[in-house]
């Protein structure tokens, strides 16, 4: 029958396969990792460097080190399709061995949070999801270090600033949003409109339907209010098509900001010269200048046991799968430390790892990250930690940082997070408020 | 020989009439729902009931609630994921604005409002038939999703739009919420389904089913012996809408536990429209199977390599599944183009001249 020999011929397939897979196999009890990733779909080209940017960087912990204090690191990965249904399923199958998981989606995320406490297990989104979560009194279980995205804004709306001349110079200044409809985009939104007001810029909020191939009438717009900023919220295909039509109607690029999933080589090499010019927010430097790098290709890559190409060290995305790596492993190494582990640490303990983490430049400079990356402290309240955002400018050959690191605008942010923390923390999910005196 | 009614004699209309008249299939039919109720909440882990069960009863709700309106009445929708939507959003809104209802006649409510814009939606089916009407669905499902996304009342003004199901209890039970236990939920799930099964399979037996049916066969025939169209289409699409709407409340409150449009969109609604292809147009069981074949495939797929200790990369075991999915739908549409359901009755039939087939 057609689909018995089918079968058959998948199966050969998967035989003759199977010992390419890049799982480690640990021996002995290990820390276990679930990594929720996406390597097909619409979503593929951003998920990819970052599922390998993970892999590579827990297989140089493993290799290198023998793991974080002599305890190897598993991890197993899931592919979701970046589809929330799916990442659920993963989630359910694989968060009996976890300590902690990064669903590398604001769907996602928004799922498993109310999901975390009950089963112990830590959610790190890092650099996306619920904002609100940043307040940990309200959200235990749930990490978004180094920074939020309504930090990322305020940086933006700062680095604008700092462009024209000052904040005041802000003033009747046409600033648009062109987001992602989907949690994710909204997110900017509302700081943004807070900002507006009190800074007296024009802001005009554009939405694109998912998946963001079909941006015309958005780009028509645009032409029509003429802007003096863009701040692009896309993900996947949308950021190829919004920096093509930006250069197809002869925008500005330089004043065209993407977030930080906004500005990656994949979203700028489809427009090609057209891209040349064009920002992005970030938190850690691009490039594979560092030492970490080096450490990765001794270590892994001429073992043969590399997830991607060489080439691709120190692409956005493989250098942010690195970093969210880093700050996974160096949140357990502090929970060890503290309860003085030689085996791997329980639900409780990371989240108590990461809650208390402190990474400092010393600590960077040990890991080869010096410079890649701002010192970090979070804190009981400050789910979010006390992380920087830069400027990224692509040259046409690559993104090449082209700002100071910004602070945030923290006085403006913080209390509509925590006003944010309130109702959807406290009424929604009927989370009490802790108390983080008590705390140790 | 086991599944051979000689002896059943019926004496009354009654007993003629009965949804089962031939006694195995009652003590399988009993036997199956009794054991979907004690089986799975006992022996079944969450992994199961959460990833497997739960997902599958609310697909066969919706399914159900498709094959009413496109396998009985015949009124091909791609709308399904807009009707879904408006279960879902209604449900929130009342459940959020009416703390105090009780969660059952929170979905009850929804249903109906996703029952009264699937009948606003279905009014272009007087007009238009086959592939127009299902592109005119089409539009209900774009707008539906539009509207949700665009207007800020519909999540509360939540910034992130997404909506949350809230701590609801049925009989002092947690059954939504983060701490509903999956097995409340599954029951939760399994009750409504249950319920609703059985109302279609009497639905679609009376009149309102064979009126249906007329339509579905020639509009023309049906509406000169006496078969009102106007009535008869908006009816289906009321009540299919119905089903849909308490199948999308089900998915954020029972399953999800929250979501955005994007759980909604017209994906969700090719896959009610595959698992009834699959199962089988018209056909109650149809529904179930289909929507057993559609959510179970992709996890059996997924976890095989694994439990043969064959570490697949995750792409490429995606990929795989993918073709073999969809393999598997072409195979069945060649070999049993009348689905699932069709194969079940060929079984039956067989089974009841076992073994001896002449």
């Amino acid at each position: 029958m057609i689909s018995k020999r089918f079968v058959v011929v998948a199966v050969a397939l998967a035989l003759a396969l199977g010992p390419l897979a890049s799982a480690v196999l640990a021996q002995g009890p290990s820390i276990f990792i679930p990594l929720l990733v996406y390597r097909t779909g619409p979503y593929a080209p951003s998920g990819i460097p970052n599922a390998n940017g993970f892999q590579d960087y827990f297989n140089l912990l493993n290799e290198r080190d023998g793991g974080i204090n002599g305890v190897k690191i598993a991890v197993e990965e899931c592919e979701t399709q970046y589809d929330t249904k799916q990442g659920v399923e993963c989630y359910e199958r694989l968060k009996s061995k976890a300590v902690l998981i990064n669903p590398y989606s604001t769907g996602i995320t928004y799922q498993l949070i109310p999901k975390a406490p009950g089963d112990k297990v830590v959610v790190h989104s890092m650099g996306y999801g619920m904002t609100a979560s940043a307040d940990g009194r309200y959200f235990p279980w749930v990490f978004n270090f180094p920074m939020t995205y309504w930090s990322q804004a305020s940086s933006f709306v700062k680095y604008v600033g700092a462009q024209e001349g000052g904040l005041e110079k802000l003033k009747g200044k046409k600033i648009v949003h062109i987001f992602h409809n989907s949690p994710y985009g909204k997110e900017a939104n509302p700081t943004l409109e807070t900002l507006a007001k009190a800074h007296g810029f024009e802001l005009t909020l554009l939405a694109v339907d998912h998946p963001g191939q079909e941006q015309k009438a958005t780009w028509l717009q645009v032409r029509r209010i003429n802007p003096d900023w863009i701040y692009l919220s896309g993900w996947g295909v949308m950021n190829g098509v919004a920096v093509k039509e930006a250069a197809g109607i002869g925008y500005k690029m330089d004043r065209l900001v993407g977030n930080w999933w906004s500005g990656s080589e994949s979203d700028v090499i489809p427009a090609g010269d057209g891209a040349k010019g064009y920002k992005s927010m970030t938190f850690h430097a691009p490039g594979a200048g560092f030492k970490v790098h080096q450490d990765v290709i001794k270590h892994v890559y001429d073992k043969g046991k590399g997830a991607a190409k060489k080439e691709a060290l120190g692409e956005v995305y493989h250098n942010r799968g690195m970093i969210n790596a880093m700050l996974n492993a160096e949140a357990i190494r502090t929970a060890m430390a503290k309860y003085n582990l030689k085996t791997a640490p329980t639900g409780e303990q990371v989240r108590w790892g990461f809650e208390n983490l402190d990474l400092t430049e010393a600590q960077l400079d040990k890991l080869g990250m010096k410079g890649m990356i701002r010192p970090l402290k979070v804190s009981c309240e400050n789910h979010e930690g006390n992380g920087l955002a830069a400027v990224q400018q692509w040259d046409g050959k690559q993104w090449k940082v082209v700002s100071d690191w910004i602070e945030p605008m923290r006085n403006v942010v913080r209390p509509k997070l925590e006003e944010a923390a309130v109702q959807e923390g406290g009424e929604k999910l009927k989370y009490a408020k802790r108390d983080c005196s008590k705390e140790k | 020989m086991i599944y051979r009614e000689a002896g059943q004699f019926k004496t009354t209309y009654a007993a003629d009439q009965a949804i089962f008249p031939i006694l195995q299939d009652r003590i399988f039919v009993a036997l199956a729902v009794v054991g979907a109720f004690v089986i799975p909440v006992r022996f079944a882990n969450e992994y199961w009931l959460q990833a497997v069960l739960i997902p599958f009863l609310i697909y066969a709700l919706a399914a159900l609630g498709l094959n009413l309106l496109t396998g009985y009445a015949g009124q091909l929708s791609l709308g399904t994921g807009g009707f879904m939507a408006v279960g879902a959003y209604s449900a929130f809104k009342l459940a959020s604005a009416f703390p105090a209802l009780n969660i059952v006649l929170v979905f009850l409510l929804s249903g109906l409002v996703a029952a009264l814009v699937g009948v606003v939606f279905g009014i272009p089916s007087l007009r238009i038939k086959g592939f127009y009407l299902a592109v005119a669905t089409l539009a209900a499902q774009f707008f539906l999703i539009w509207l949700f996304n665009k207007v800020g009342w519909f999540v509360n003004y939540a910034p992130s739009g997404t909506i949350t199901a809230p701590p609801r209890t049925v009989f002092g039970v947690m059954v939504t919420g983060p701490d509903a236990a999956a097995g409340a939920r599954y029951v939760a799930a399994l009750a409504f389904v249950a319920v609703f099964a059985l109302i279609a399979k009497n639905l679609v037996r009376g009149r309102v089913g064979r009126s249906w049916m007329a339509i579905r066969d020639r509009d023309i025939a049906a509406e000169i012996i006496g078969v009102r169209p106007l009535r008869t289409k908006l009816l289906a699409f009321a009540i299919s809408s119905f089903y849909c709407g308490i199948a999308g409340a089900e998915l954020v409150f029972l399953y999800l536990g929250s979501a955005e449009t994007l759980a909604f969109d017209i994906n969700l609604s090719f896959l009610v429209l595959f698992m009834v292809i699959i199962g089988g147009l018209g056909s109650v069981l149809g529904s179930f199977l289909g929507a057993a074949f559609i959510v179970l495939v992709p996890i059996f797929l997924t976890n095989v390599p694994h439990t043969v200790g064959l570490n697949l990369p995750v792409a490429l075991a995606k990929q795989i599944e993918l073709m073999i999915f969809g393999g598997l739908i072409l195979f069945f549409l060649i070999v049993e183009p009348h689905g699932l359901a069709r194969l079940w009755q060929i079984t039956k039939e067989k089974l009841r001249l076992w073994p001896f087939p002449h």
